[in-house]
């Protein structure tokens, strides 16, 4: 195997060393032995997760007649759906206004604003449950509109991220590009749309699958705010795991992890991985 | 120049491949101590390569290096004697220029006052003497070079390898730090290994300049034979101004040759060519190699030269393009054949420039000594 | 970069910054200032609660069963962050090193787990630790072997296998935590080292330093605003971590965050979870504020 193939190396390339290949080797085998197992264990002719006894693809067809799953995997989509949506909007424009303007207070509204990276997710969490119960946000909605407080929270948590992309985006912006459009004849607002917009593009992209990817990955702010019936996929799992998994979950879980795969190979497509690297 | 024979430096049959591409192809050369050495390309060439495999930074793919009669092949940069000075200096930006310049001998394990000693006599030679706490970031771009020089020097290394030395400077600073280096080099008597893509860089300051083109050395000579006598087509195209035509060799004799270009007509020379040849060879003239008269004038100073028989080493043009450098006039003159002749002409008075000017019909001579044949 | 003063051009500042001024303030300061109020609020009656102004909660919060936890979750995420350090540095510095054709493919290696939903992979995890799990059974064939090696070597065989409990105590706290947050250490140390002047670490071998020296000397205090970063990216969300010690830990492995959660959702009492709370938060901001020291005496440095 070339990998393990030992040749003289130029000082620099620390990765033809044999040890630091075995020692990646072993990192990526902890991060994806796991994952690997629960996959194989979707396809596993048994009610546990414990020994193989054979192929069977009966628990995709189980978890496709789950309407509990369906439930709760409809209502992630939902949320992250509106979640990256009006976070990419609130983020980008935060991040226009912190970048172009000077006010009163910049310094503290931009601190204010990074603060829901900060701050604990159960610490944030816990203040919507006692904002929501505050002002008696209605349960028992019609779904989608049961999803609001959720969605709500999600919003709150993933704009900063935007903000951080696009704003990380703006700061590399060569104001004499806009300078030109207009020197060309193009107005304020069109030198906005043609000049700007497809510079922070890239950032949008980035912001979107991040915001979509964290609000799909919540759990714990979605476990204080959720009220019955509006479990997300991550609550669902959680509730399993504390009282016991059913093989079609395993199924399920396959399939975000092959979803997850998908859309990051579309970002590395868009990105590049250096670049989507850089936005972390 | 203290500059005896003993190569410091040994290359023997040096090839490196980077997957398909082979960047340094089975290059053999000496390097003298106390030689000022000029590994001379474009960029791509593999010359930055080459200095790399020198200091231990590349691994050659074939071949090996000896240093001071010793092979290199095992030996890890850290425990080579030569040291570096790097394109971008890689001064450590978190430590001041003193601690930079005695990190080398910290790891060696010179005692402090040695230590202190030493730096500031490096500092002094560079002429950085009182900048020991400076932080790099509070430096230009030119005192940087000098700390990076410092400290590198300072390790007293058999050989220093400069990589573009000068190439992130401005022009005036260039021309200054090119006799710096050159005089720098006497002072400590180190062998200087620089790589550059400047043919005056090179032409200034070495002592022997190779020519490395597409990974392979194109010629290895002195500055001025380099220019006087290149060996190839690539070298006198590389290193400063040529007209090159392409011709048949219709006389070789010891004393004189003659080389019959379509474009131009023939070309006499006073020496015969050396070396195996068939087919086309190309003779070459510098611009500043051929002398302009008005119209009709230059045939009879040929004749009157009388160092080529009738007929030789004479053209005639219309001036197509000049531009006035102040020093010289550099002109582009249309043959007959159509082919362009740049001709370089000194202004020996202020009213010279005016002599000729565009779309004039001139005639041009060029002495028998002038020319060279290249066979390559 | 020149700004604009926002009196010059109203409009377009009034465009952009009314919708984000205003969710903050009503969907962030406004939750969190309800939980600052009930810090100091005291439980009447099922469901209200009184601003009453007491410390109660905060001195509650510092007994020493609290405070024990405290600083056993300021432990474990140091613990976390250290291991995912030295597991991850390694990592990095190939990442930065290997050649430009394998250079996405372990970025990506690196990104994809990040990208996972932390459930499943948490879950996953546990299907792996568990009693009859593979982790299990690659520890008994270890023992056997051993035992076999033993018996080679005409010594006792060692005991039967005992499954080791590798669940449900801190152990699995410290695994599943370092499990989780390895990337974000990862990725952050990479973009530091590949901005990384590489010919400084030449330089550093051509003046005679081996490569532990270099490490030391010149990549560590060069990259280490990266390490910083990723320092706190681990440290930060280590602290506050509810999922991983709840599914995975055992009676004796709650971290802070599992005990406001009880306040909030078994124990009934908001008041004093959300004195923890704001506890938890001034923790954080303490370690910002620690970073943001230490970056002035070094601000030359870059």
């Amino acid at each position: 195997m070339a990998f393990f193939k030992r040749t003289a190396h130029a000082p620099l390339e620390y990765s033809k060393s044999l040890w630091m290949r075995g020692w990646v080797a072993l990192v990526m085998l902890f991060l994806y032995i796991p994952l690997f197992v629960l996959m194989a264990f979707s396809f596993n002719d048994s009610k546990r997760n414990v020994v193989w006894r054979g192929f069977t693809t009966k628990y995709y067809g189980i978890a496709w007649e789950n309407a509990q799953l369906w439930d709760a995997m409809m209502n992630s989509l939902t949320i992250a759906f509106f979640a990256t949506i009006f976070s990419l909007i609130i983020g980008s424009m935060a991040a226009v206004m912190l970048w172009r303007f000077r006010f009163p207070f910049k310094s503290a509204v931009d601190g204010t604003m990074s603060l829901p990276i900060i701050v604990p997710e159960i610490c944030l969490g816990v203040a919507f449950l006692v904002f929501f119960s505050w002002i008696g946000w209605p349960s028992g909605l019609v779904w989608p509109i049961n999803l609001g407080a959720i969605i709500i929270a999600h919003i709150t948590f993933c704009f900063p991220f935007v903000t951080m992309v696009v704003r990380a985006r703006l700061a590399s912006f060569n104001r004499e590009q806009e300078e030109a459009a207009k020197d060309l004849g193009a107005s304020e607002w069109q030198a906005f749309r043609d000049v700007l917009v497809p510079h922070i593009k890239p950032a949008l992209v980035s912001g979107a699958l991040l915001a979509f990817t964290l609000s799909l990955d919540d759990f714990v702010i979605t476990f204080f705010t959720s009220t019955p019936g509006t479990d997300t996929f991550p609550v669902l799992v959680y509730s399993l795991v504390k009282r016991g998994v059913t093989p079609d979950v395993n199924a399920a879980s396959t399939i975000l992890i092959l979803l997850t795969v998908l859309l990051t190979a579309v970002a590395l497509k868009l990105q590049g991985a250096k670049a989507l690297a850089d936005t972390h | 120049m203290t500059q005896n024979s003993d190569p410091i430096i040994q290359i023997r049959g040096v090839t490196k491949n980077y997957g398909k591409v082979t960047a340094v192809d089975n290059v053999s050369l000496d390097i003298r101590a106390g030689e000022f050495f000029v590994l001379l390309g474009p960029s791509g060439c593999g010359k930055t390569t080459l200095l790399r495999m020198i200091a231990g930074f590349e691994v050659p793919t074939e071949g090996q290096i000896w240093i001071d009669g010793q092979d290199m092949s095992r030996v890890p940069p850290n425990k080579r004697p030569v040291n570096m000075v790097f394109q971008s200096y890689a001064v450590f930006p978190h430590m001041s220029v003193a601690d930079n310049v005695a990190y080398g001998m910290k790891i060696a394990g010179v005692d402090r006052a040695e230590r202190e000693e030493r730096v500031r006599a490096a500092l002094d030679l560079v002429k950085l003497g009182g900048f020991d706490a400076r932080m790099p970031d509070q430096m230009s771009g030119g005192q940087r070079q000098r700390v990076a020089l410092a400290r590198s020097l300072v390790m007293r290394p058999k050989v220093l390898l400069l990589d573009e030395p000068l190439s992130a400077l401005d022009a005036k600073l260039r021309a200054q730090m090119q006799f710096e280096l050159s005089d720098l080099q006497d002072q400590v008597g180190i062998t200087f290994v620089t790589v550059t893509h400047d043919q005056d860089e090179a032409l200034s300051m070495a002592s022997r300049v190779a020519v490395i083109n597409k990974g392979e050395v194109s010629q290895l000579a002195t500055p001025s034979d380099l220019y006087e006598y290149p060996a190839n087509r690539f070298v006198a195209d590389f290193v400063g101004s040529v007209n090159i035509f392409e011709g048949k060799l219709t006389v070789d004799e010891k004393d004189k040759a003659v080389v019959d270009c379509p474009q131009i007509g023939k070309i006499y020379m006073d020496h015969g060519v050396t070396g195996p040849h068939e087919g086309a060879v190309w003779a070459a003239i510098r611009p500043e190699k051929i002398t302009l008269h008005k119209p009709g004038l230059g045939k009879a100073v040929a004749a009157a030269a009388k160092d080529a028989p009738e007929g030789h080493n004479f053209a005639r043009g219309t001036i197509k393009g000049m531009s006035y450098l102040g020093d010289i006039t550099l002109f582009e003159i249309a043959l007959e054949s159509g082919a362009i002749m740049r001709v370089s002409r000194p202004n020996l008075s202020r009213t010279d420039q005016e002599d000729f000017t565009w779309d004039d019909k001139v005639s041009m001579h060029w002495n028998s000594a002038s020319p060279v044949v290249l066979l390559g | 970069m020149a700004e604009q003063d926002w009196k010059q051009q109203k409009r377009p500042f009034a465009a952009v910054s009314t919708l984000p001024l205003l969710w903050t303030l009503l969907f962030f300061l406004l939750p969190m200032g309800f939980v600052w109020f009930y810090s100091f609020g005291r439980n009447a009656g099922l469901t209200e609660i009184d601003i009453v102004g007491t410390l109660d909660n905060y001195k509650r919060a510092t007994e020493w069963l609290y405070l024990g936890i405290f600083l056993k979750s300021l432990a474990v995420a140091a613990l976390v962050t250290l291991i995912c350090l030295i597991v991850g540095f390694p990592v990095a510095m190939a990442i930065t090193f290997v050649s430009e054709k394998w250079r996405p493919w372990l970025l990506l290696g690196i990104m994809l787990p990040f990208w996972t939903n932390l459930l499943i992979r948490t879950y996953a995890l546990m299907i792996v630790l568990g009693q009859q799990g593979y982790a299990n059974q690659g520890l008994e064939a270890l023992w056997s072997g051993a035992s076999w090696l033993k018996t080679l070597i005409g010594l006792q065989p060692l005991s039967t296998w005992e499954p080791a409990p590798l669940l449900y105590n801190n152990f699995a706290v410290v695994l599943g935590l370092v499990y989780v947050h390895l990337p974000f250490m990862v990725l952050p140390l990479y973009s530091a080292l590949d901005r990384l002047d590489k010919s400084l670490i030449e330089a550093s071998l051509d003046l005679g330093a081996g490569h532990f020296r270099t490490l030391m000397k010149i990549i560590v205090p060069l990259a280490a605003p990266g390490i910083i970063a990723g320092v706190m990216i681990t440290l930060i969300p280590a602290l506050g971590a509810y999922l991983t010690p709840d599914l995975m830990g055992g009676t004796d492995s709650q971290m802070i965050a599992n005990v406001i959660e009880r306040q909030f959702k078994r124990a009934n009492d908001w008041p004093f979870g959300a004195a923890l709370s704001f506890l938890l938060i001034y923790a954080m901001f303490i370690l910002i504020a620690m970073q943001g020291l230490r970056k002035k005496p070094g601000g030359d440095a870059r």
